[in-house]
């Protein structure tokens, strides 16, 4: 392979010189296959994330306690179904299109953030995933808005711009459970108890085990690591839960005067590592849903093309 | 030769990497690669930009700024779909 030696390859000088002088690479670039199919898998799952994310959410519109919560759950949902979009769409720009992306999901060749995986059992829980998983999220998509391939960068800047809503909406409701009866602080603190470390195991593995990352930084697909945007997210929400009298479940959890940073303690690689290898509470349960939405929602593609056809053929007419 | 005959096509730049293409202006040419040729020639003689896209005028599908009270709800009754209106206190307010 020549690839190896970027003077053998003048494409893969011109390529790399991108990169190293912060430039985006842009669709009809020429790319290493390894990069476009790192992008690929990063871009596929995040927007796999997307669209799996709106179940544990979903679970809970019929049951909201307000109207007026109802409506705002509503409103987060449909950004959610938005984003997914955005991202197929700018995934599509490589090659592969969005029919084999959610193929290869429904296979389960692809992954989507093992944080869904988890099940959404009380009120709480929804006001939980809008602060801390929406939280975690926004920490890593404003830190991908520099990624180095254009479309995908251009989609987080976009999505971004309405993740804010999605974090105010939920930290607002935690607060108003917080602040409510004893019974309403309590479930506020079970589902903080609950969500708390699969929200840090969001960052994915140490920097040390991380498959991927290496390569990815170096590309500048990942513009910070895995354990930089674990830290920040800590230090941005541990303030917000003792503003409201949660306490967050981690006795390893204080203040580092040193670092200007809070020590915490060691997140259960196992439970991650079953989580993301098809064991969690809620994988199969999330993998045969959205199949089913695939398949119930065949009848509708089809009438639409059916009627596109007899249109085209009543135009030639 | 007529002019007139010759169909319309809308130029798009991206002015730099990472950028959208925006809508430039458009031209008249035979086909697209002489309306890129085109486009190269009047719309990018100062570095306007690192990319051209050109599409046929004709291919394009557009609203009516007159139907959009119809077409687009902008849903500005629905005031909670921005972040501003989660009112929160100033010690968590920033985020
Ligand atoms: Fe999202
Ligand atoms: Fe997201
Ligand atoms: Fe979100």
């Amino acid at each position: 392979m020549t690839e190896k030696n970027p003077l053998a390859d003048p494409r893969l000088a011109a390529f790399e010189e991108k990169i190293s002088n912060d430039q985006r690479i842009e669709p009809k670039d020429w790319m290493p296959d390894a990069f476009r199919k790192n992008v690929l898998r990063q871009m596929s799952q995040h927007a796999h994330s997307e669209v799996i994310g709106m179940q544990p959410e979903g679970n809970w519109i019929t049951r909201a306690p307000t109207l007026y919560r109802k409506i705002v759950l509503l409103a987060k949902i449909q950004d959610e179904g938005g984003h997914g979009l955005y991202l197929y769409s700018a995934a599509e720009t490589l090659g592969t299109s969005r029919e084999e992306m959610v193929q290869a999901l429904h296979d389960g060749k692809a992954k989507y953030a093992s944080i869904f995986n988890y099940p959404s059992l009380t009120w709480a829980d929804i006001g939980m995933i809008g602060w801390l998983v929406d939280g975690a999220a926004i920490v890593n998509q404003v830190s991908l808005q520099r990624t180095s391939y254009g479309p995908y960068s251009r989609a987080m800047i976009r999505i971004c711009k309405e993740e804010s809503f999605h974090q105010r909406q939920g930290y607002e409701a935690t607060m108003v459970l917080a602040r409510g009866s004893a019974e309403q602080k309590a479930m506020a603190q079970d589902s903080l108890n609950r969500w708390w470390w699969p929200s840090m195991m969001m960052f994915g593995p140490h920097d040390s085990e991380s498959a991927h990352s290496g390569q990815s930084m170096k590309w500048k697909l990942k513009r910070e690591s895995n354990d930089v945007l674990r830290q920040r997210f800590v230090d941005q929400t541990v303030p917000q839960a003792e503003f409201i009298g949660l306490k967050i479940p981690d006795p390893d959890l204080k203040w580092n005067e040193e670092r200007g940073s809070y020590d915490f303690g060691e997140i259960d690689w196992d439970e991650f590592m079953q989580v993301i290898s098809g064991n969690g509470p809620c994988n199969r349960q999330r993998l045969q849903h959205s199949i089913r939405a695939q398949e119930d929602g065949q009848w509708v593609r089809d009438a639409m093309h059916a009627y596109e056809l007899k249109r085209q053929a009543r135009e030639v007419a | 030769m007529n002019q007139h005959s010759l169909p319309l096509f809308e130029v798009f730049i991206r002015s730099k990497r990472g950028l959208d293409h925006r809508h430039v202006g458009s031209l008249h040419a035979e086909d697209p690669a002489q309306a890129l040729d085109y486009a190269r020639d009047v719309y990018l003689r100062r570095s306007e930009g690192v990319s051209v896209w050109v599409v046929r005028s004709s291919d394009i599908t557009a609203s009516q700024e007159s139907d959009m009270a119809s077409f687009c709800d902008p849903m500005d009754d629905k005031p909670y779909r921005h972040a501003t209106h989660f009112k929160l206190p100033k010690e968590v307010d920033n985020m």
